[in-house]
């Protein structure tokens, strides 16, 4: 079973005259532990591909399922549901919540979810191990730097063990190296975990750590190269 | 939840301002209160204290115990009515009073009585007169005798009793003869005749309805106004205008208190669009976020109640004692819930915003 499967998906926003196509018949399939980089310049329709591949944006047209579920009838309320317990983000600049300690940000996802007590604790403590933040597990965002955010980001969106992880720019805020690092620690984490991802990112440079890359142009996806 | 509990304990410098003005309004709140509730004490003690639970008045009096004159035949008249059980004279004279080794008045309301009452026991013998505790501050002490009135009417204080003061006056409860003798010696104008008195107290059976009492007493006996316990305090002059002007100003001060923390989760809100996206986007409804808010909101104004309570106490017993400011439980209860109430109303004014931000607004830039 895909863990992504979008066919013939339009977003229009706006209507007569005003209305703009955001995305076009869009037809992509995510495998299951697939990392898949969206590339495409800006306004092209990457963001408005992400947010309906999550669930936080209903198509105008076309169907989208992620694992089993058939999200494109869904409403905002199962669409909430949805996304706090089968989907992970990864935002640009990390986006943590700024008072809470890395360990806490993580179990505002388990709490989301209702997954509480030791277990979620423990499922913390494990991935801010694995993601190399053994000793930062009580550190604010404000103590952290910008690798280590992105890590703690990245732990959040891995913690209700979601079948499909979308990444937003995720290196927009690093430099080349840090970025080559947190998009190496990126494959290796949805890899082991067999977990498919998208990641939408402007920079060419990270795209080798996919597995597939597929550009969109004025809504339209396209193999690299191929016209749109 | 727990994220706006967190918020609250690791960042409280962030309500800080919203915290200070809801304590400062607190204060406010309690002053006003505790004044109001002073002003009313301090005016209606000597009615309140009555158990008797009808006041009769002559009607000509429009409800003015000074103007009211209720003779031996009316008072028969009263006794008569179905429901009444008893019926006792009782009068007032407003005057000043000499107290030996002060060099100012005291200002004094010279009671007669005839029956005892929840306050004050039965009259004491001729000449002598209880006097309320609040007469101590004008130099008044046990067993002195003051002179009352431009006629210096000797009467001696054998007792002290507690809230029995008229219209900010402390009360010394003479006898019937007492009082007739402080009233013909300095005010001539208002001496009454043997036998009448200035209104008539009325005791009522064990199961009548005083209501219904006062209304039967004004309808079969002619020339009379019959008031309630309650009626005949809201009656006393100044008392219903006072309580209306207080009540207004502690309303608009409930209502500034409002808008505070109505502004602050507004400001706050707008500060946190970007936070409250990302929590939308991960999974978190609008409900739990505004569960957030409303949490926040009820510790604010929990925290500043108990800050400013413990603040006014602290005031009050620094303000002179000429100022009636009673600090009450049932007033202090009334402000916690009246603040708490606003402030969650208060806050619901951004529940709207939080409702509208699209959680879609936490993926960005393409």
């Amino acid at each position: 079973m895909s863990a992504l499967e979008m066919q013939d998906v339009r977003k229009v926003y706006g209507s007569g005259d005003t209305a703009v196509t955001a995305l076009d018949h869009a037809t992509l399939s995510v495998g299951d532990d697939e990392v898949v980089a969206l590339v495409g310049p800006s306004g092209s329709g990457k963001t408005t591909l992400l947010s309906i591949a999550g669930g936080l944006l209903s198509p105008s047209e076309g169907a989208v399922k992620v694992g089993p579920h058939e999200i494109t009838a869904y409403n905002r309320k199962e669409l909430t549901r949805f996304r706090r317990e089968f989907v992970g983000f990864v935002f640009q600049g990390a986006n943590l919540v700024p008072f809470l300690t890395a360990k806490e940000n993580l179990l505002v996802a388990a709490d989301l979810a209702g997954r509480k007590g030791k277990q979620a604790d423990k499922r913390a403590r494990e991935l801010l191990e694995g993601l190399g933040l053994a000793e930062r597990t009580r550190n604010t965002p404000g103590a952290l730097s910008g690798g280590e955010r992105q890590r703690v980001a990245i732990g959040r969106a891995l913690m209700n063990e979601p079948e499909l992880v979308l990444f937003d720019e995720p290196t927009s805020a690093l430099d080349t190296k840090l970025g080559e690092q947190v998009m190496e620690l990126i494959h290796s984490e949805v890899k082991s975990r067999g977990t498919a991802a998208i990641v939408v990112t402007h920079d060419t440079r990270m795209t080798h750590y996919a597995d597939r890359v597929v550009e969109i142009t004025d809504g339209r996806l396209h193999a690299p190269g191929a016209a749109a | 939840m727990k994220i706006a509990w967190r918020e609250l304990t690791r960042k409280p410098s962030r309500f800080l301002t919203a915290g200070g003005a809801l304590t400062l309004l607190t204060v406010l709140l309690l002053l006003l209160g505790g004044l109001l509730d002073g002003l009313y004490l301090s005016a209606t003690a000597a009615i309140r204290a009555q158990s008797a639970q009808v006041v009769v008045y002559s009607a000509d009096s429009r409800d003015s115990l000074l103007r009211s004159r209720i003779d031996p035949a009316t008072s028969q008249q009263i006794a008569e009515v179905d429901g009444v059980q008893s019926v006792s004279g009782f009068g007032v004279a407003l005057l000043g009073a000499r107290v030996p080794g002060q060099s100012d008045l005291a200002d004094v309301s010279v009671f007669g009585y005839e029956a005892a009452n929840a306050q004050v026991p039965a009259p004491l013998p001729t000449g002598q007169a209880y006097a309320d505790e609040s007469l101590k501050a004008s130099g008044i002490a046990l067993g002195q005798t003051v002179w009352v009135g431009p006629a210096r009417t000797p009467v001696t204080v054998e007792g002290w009793v507690s809230d029995t003061a008229y219209l900010f006056q402390g009360g010394l409860w003479a006898n019937e003869e007492t009082w007739r003798t402080v009233l013909n010696e300095n005010r001539p104008d208002a001496a009454l005749p043997p036998g009448t008195w200035q209104v008539a107290l009325v005791d009522t059976h064990g199961n009548a309805d005083p209501a219904r009492v006062a209304s039967a007493i004004e309808s079969q006996v002619p020339e009379v106004s019959a008031l309630t316990k309650e009626e005949a305090i809201a009656a006393l002059p100044g008392v219903k205008e006072q309580a209306s002007t207080f009540t207004s100003i502690i309303g608009t001060t409930f209502v500034v208190a409002g808008l505070v923390v109505a502004l602050f989760f507004a400001l706050l809100t707008l500060e946190r669009i970007g936070l409250f996206g990302v929590l939308k986007a991960i999974g978190a409804g609008s409900r739990t976020l505004a569960a957030g808010l409303v949490l926040q909101a009820f510790a604010i104004s929990a925290g500043a109640f108990v800050l400013g309570t413990v603040l006014t106490i602290g005031m009050a017993a620094v303000i002179p004692p000429e100022v009636p400011v009673q600090l009450l439980p049932r007033r202090a209860l009334i402000t916690a819930v009246g603040l708490i109430i606003t402030a969650l109303v208060g806050s619901a004014i951004s529940f709207r915003r939080i409702i509208r931000i699209d959680p879609a607004s936490a993926v960005g830039g393409s």
